[in-house]
């Protein structure tokens, strides 16, 4: 897999999310109360609400359009709705993120 | 493909066959509705209670806003469709805007009917339809003058009702000798009328309207035999016709409504028809039982299901005017093959007639007392042989088998497909069934999943009968709404906790007050949030992760993701520099949208989040603060040019309005609060549909609150009047912060009040001085800690990270 440097945990807030920007659109990073660190596209399934600006509950987090609740693990919606989204892998070496681009590209593909 | 599934009409019967057609297939068809009303989808038969007050709009909403977003349903509100074009497949509205069909519903409802005698015209004479006919019942009541009501039937009879109940002298004309001769045989009509007469209204039948007269409005009502009732309101409630004209015109068959099949087809294969419009079998219906039948029938027929007919069957009426119980069912007429049996308590006030053929029951007449109702209902509907119990049959269910008069038992006693609720067709197993099988503890919960007692409310208590039946000792109807599904507490437990335990941060809260879950919900944290920047201003350090977005980025986030900006202009005054500002900020940025708002100021659209800050900087070099469009805090303070320019102006309302702003600007509140100043009672500036409002007249200032103008519409309340501005602002801020510091997150101003009651806001504000001083003192405390301007904060480097992207990655010169 091809990791590749993000930034530092520190630049993301708890119980919050960065955008990172790439070819195929936004990836929504996200960080939760206990740190860990989910990566996800930046659109939510429903009407293409950028999730990044939701807030951040546990591991999930919700849209700030409609209300969707998304689960940042599974990338699926939560409750009554369905639908899902692509999750990323993303690692923590130390204070470092790192997202894998593979799955990018494959996805370009 | 998705299909386009055009419906023209937002009643009952086609919001209920979405309802069905969203479960069946939700993804099958893209559905635009055309509403003729400015308005979504509420329960019509519950109109009576809001006419007398028992009940609000809010309360009898179905479908809310919200509900055609989630199902991404598109809603022309206020468009008439004025032609149906069916070589092309489209529909056009008076508003000109057209939209092609694949499947096309027409449920128009009906019109009522107005006889037609010189004056029908006049002003203040008025069906009763929809709520536009019900705000203006409730605003002629305001004058406690005399109202005639034309019409002894349901509707004319539930409009008198609650007529009287507004406090107006009310009068009913009906032209047959007894009441309501269509459902109930004349001696149930002679003790309604005499029920009617002592509430204080006045009936006369076989009375023939001759002419309504008046000079410019209703003076009077003029009967064939020469009598003149005087009168400011006439009512006409005498009857509905379906509404064809438009189905007539595009060509489709019609009678006395529009002809559809037992599969509610018309005949146009493409083209649907249901409701009050819809003529099956030679049969039209007003009654929403047999209405919501049409609805699941065409709902299955759209998604293709299995073939579901329409059957007739009759409707139990009930009126709905608290205090005289009524039912009626099925038919009652005299006849040389039909047997009957009566039962009459002249003290009690006490009918019941059951007309029998063949030993079966075919109608029943109930009144005074009602509670058989159901079971006679489902006798008939059974064909049940009653010889066995003949001889106490009309005693009701409570005398057969021994059973007990328990009003509970007699419930227990009903078999599971009994009917429960009429106007949705849910029997007691499907209610019993719901509760064990979906966990279901309340009311509410009981009407979301079978829709039981949900549209008339009529079977409420057979609800509550059977949720104490199933679930016992566990069944509590007072139970609290809890906040979020993170924990049992409702909003006012949670804000009494706050204070009495001294929490001062959200984890506290969580803690002690026993969340479950580790960090909450996004309805409960933001609320959380609000509840402590409200209670301790001085130590609580804001949570910025538990803000809305919209708060947290002080702008409004739009559906495709960028952000609108509305800089404070005070009181609606700007000038040539602040203009000049705001031209130079939309071409620098490339802004595609301006827009002048309804709270007199500039909205500026599409803007990329990353230019947020840019933006505030040069709108900040203007003089520009934030107009905090987005908070649950004080947006607007509308003003009207009042004694400066007016020549009706009688104070200075643009200066007051600015000082109002100037004070208040920057203070969270639990959900927006919009004020407004007008200079004269002309009223200009829209004050009495504000949360506050302000209405000068030359001895001083009205002080106005609790009004509505969006999903609801409310009038003001008056709280009083004061003499000078000084006073004005004192009373309106401590106003404010009792609400701060009481209402619920989210809860407007006027919901507030409606809970708390209109009189005790009176007295602690105007009439309890020391109490008044201390809340003023509070807020002007909590303002030394919410008055920083947002934007400059964020303009000199606050949050940065919220604007910027965090990396850029796999673009081909990163790569390289």
């Amino acid at each position: 897999m091809n990791w590749i440097a993000i930034g530092s945990i520190a630049d993301i807030p708890p119980r919050g999310a960065r955008c990172v920007e790439t070819p195929q659109g936004k990836i929504a990073v996200f960080r939760t109360a206990d740190d860990q660190v989910f990566a996800i596209d930046d659109h939510c399934p429903h009407k293409g609400g950028p999730l990044s600006q939701g807030i951040v509950h546990g591991a999930a987090v919700t849209c700030p359009l409609h209300n969707w609740v998304i689960s940042l693990d599974t990338g699926k919606a939560l409750g009554a709705d369905e639908g899902s989204v692509r999750t990323i892998p993303v690692k923590l070496e130390g204070e470092r993120l790192y997202i894998a681009l593979e799955a990018l590209a494959s996805k370009a593909a | 493909m998705t299909e386009k599934l055009v419906i023209i009409g937002n009643g009952m019967a086609p919001g209920r066959m979405l309802e069905h057609l969203l479960e069946a297939a939700p993804d099958r068809y893209a559905v635009t509705i055309f509403n003729a009303e400015p308005r979504v989808n509420y329960d019509r038969i519950m109109l009576s209670p809001v006419l007398s007050g028992e009940k609000a709009f809010e309360e009898i909403v179905i479908h809310g806003d919200g509900w055609y977003i989630k199902h991404g349903i598109t809603l022309y509100k206020g468009h008439r469709i004025v032609a149906v074009d069916r070589e092309a497949k489209t529909v056009t509205s008076d508003h000109g805007v057209t939209e092609s069909y694949d499947r096309l519903v027409i449920a128009t409802g009906s019109v009522p009917f107005i006889i037609p005698v010189p004056g029908k015209d006049l002003p203040g004479v008025l069906t009763y339809r929809d709520l536009d006919d019900v705000e203006a019942m409730l605003l002629a009541a305001q004058s406690r003058a005399k109202a005639v009501v034309i019409g002894g039937g349901l509707l004319g009879l539930e409009a008198a009702a609650g007529l009287k109940e507004r406090g107006m002298d009310v009068t009913v004309l009906h032209v047959m000798p007894t009441l309501m001769e269509r459902q109930l045989d004349p001696a149930a009509g002679y003790l309604l009328q005499k029920a009617v007469e002592a509430r204080g209204i006045k009936v006369m039948t076989k009375a023939n309207t001759k002419a309504i007269f008046g000079n410019g409005k209703v003076e009077g009502v003029e009967l064939m035999d020469g009598t003149i009732i005087p009168a400011t309101l006439v009512v006409m409630a005498v009857g509905i016709r379906p509404s064809i004209a438009l189905a007539k015109e595009a060509g489709l068959e019609v009678n006395r409504g529009i002809v559809v099949n037992d599969r509610m087809e018309t005949s146009d294969a493409a083209i649907m028809a249901l409701g009050e419009c819809a003529e099956v079998g030679g049969h039209v219906y007003g009654l929403v039982a047999p209405l919501y039948e049409m609805a699941r029938v065409a709902a299955v027929r759209l998604a293709d299901g299995e073939d579901k007919r329409f059957v007739h069957s009759d409707t139990p009426t009930k009126l709905k005017v608290t205090g005289i119980d009524l039912y009626s069912l099925g038919d009652f007429a005299d006849g040389d093959d039909r047997e009957e049996i009566i039962l009459r308590d002249a003290s009690a006030g006490i009918y019941k007639r059951v007309v029998l053929q063949d030993n079966r029951i075919i109608g029943t007449v109930l009144f005074g007392e009602t509670a058989d109702g159901a079971w006679f209902n489902d006798l008939k509907k059974k064909a049940t042989d009653i010889s066995e119990m003949r001889d106490t049959l009309i005693f009701g269910q409570a005398f057969q088998g021994g059973a007990s008069s328990d009003p509970l038992a007699a419930v227990a006693a009903l078999a599971d497909d009994a009917e429960i609720c009429g106007c949705n067709g849910v029997c007691k197993g499907k209610i019993t069934g719901a509760i064990t099988g979906k966990g279901l503890t309340g009311l509410d919960d009981v009407r979301a999943h079978t829709k039981a007692s949900a549209s008339c409310g009529s079977c409420t208590g057979l609800v509550e009968q059977l949720l104490k039946l199933t679930l016992g000792e566990a069944y509590n109807p007072a139970a609290v709404q809890p906040m979020c599904s993170c924990t049992n507490l409702g909003h006012d437990d949670v804000r009494r906790l706050i204070k009495a335990k001294g929490l001062k941060t959200i984890p506290a809260v969580m803690q002690e007050l026993e969340w479950k879950t580790s960090c909450g919900c996004a309805k409960c944290r933001p609320a959380l949030n609000y509840y402590l920047v409200c209670d301790w201003p001085d130590q609580y350090a804001d949570d910025y992760q538990s803000r809305f977005i919209n708060e947290r980025v002080h702008a409004n986030i739009q559906k495709d993701g960028t952000y609108s900006v509305v800089p404070r202009m005070w009181g609606g005054v700007t000038n040539s520099n602040e203009l000049r500002a705001i031209a130079d900020v939309v071409d620098k940025f490339e802004i595609p949208m301006v827009k002048v708002t309804g709270g007199q100021r500039i909205d500026m659209l599409g803007i990329r989040k990353q230019d947020l800050p840019a933006v505030w900087a040069d709108l900040g070099k203007a003089g520009f603060v934030s107009g905090h469009a987005y908070a649950k805090g004080l947006r607007t303070v509308k003003t009207c040019v009042g004694s400066d320019w007016c020549r009706f102006g009688t104070q200075d309302s643009t200066g007051l309005g600015i000082r109002i702003e100037k004070f208040m600007w920057g203070s969270w509140t639990p959900a927006k609060v919009k004020m407004a100043v007008s200079g004269c009672p002309r009223n200009c500036a829209e004050a009495t549909c504000k949360d506050v409002g302000v209405v000068c007249v030359d001895s001083g200032y009205e002080i106005h609150f609790a009004g509505a103008a969006g999903l609801d519409i409310k009038g003001t309340e008056v709280l009083g009047m004061v003499k000078t501005e000084d006073e004005a602002l004192e009373v309106i801020v401590a106003l404010v912060q009792m609400y701060r510091e009481q209402a619920r997150y989210l809860e407007r101003i006027y919901k507030w009040a409606k809970r708390v009651g209109t009189a005790e806001i009176k007295r602690q504000i105007l009439d309890d001085a020391e109490r008044r001083g201390s809340l003023f003192d509070r807020f002007v405390f909590s303002q030394k800690f919410a008055q920083v301007d947002p934007w400059s904060e964020r303009v000199s480097g606050k949050d940065k990270h919220e604007f910027r992207p965090m990396a850029s990655v796999g673009f081909a010169e990163a790569a390289e």
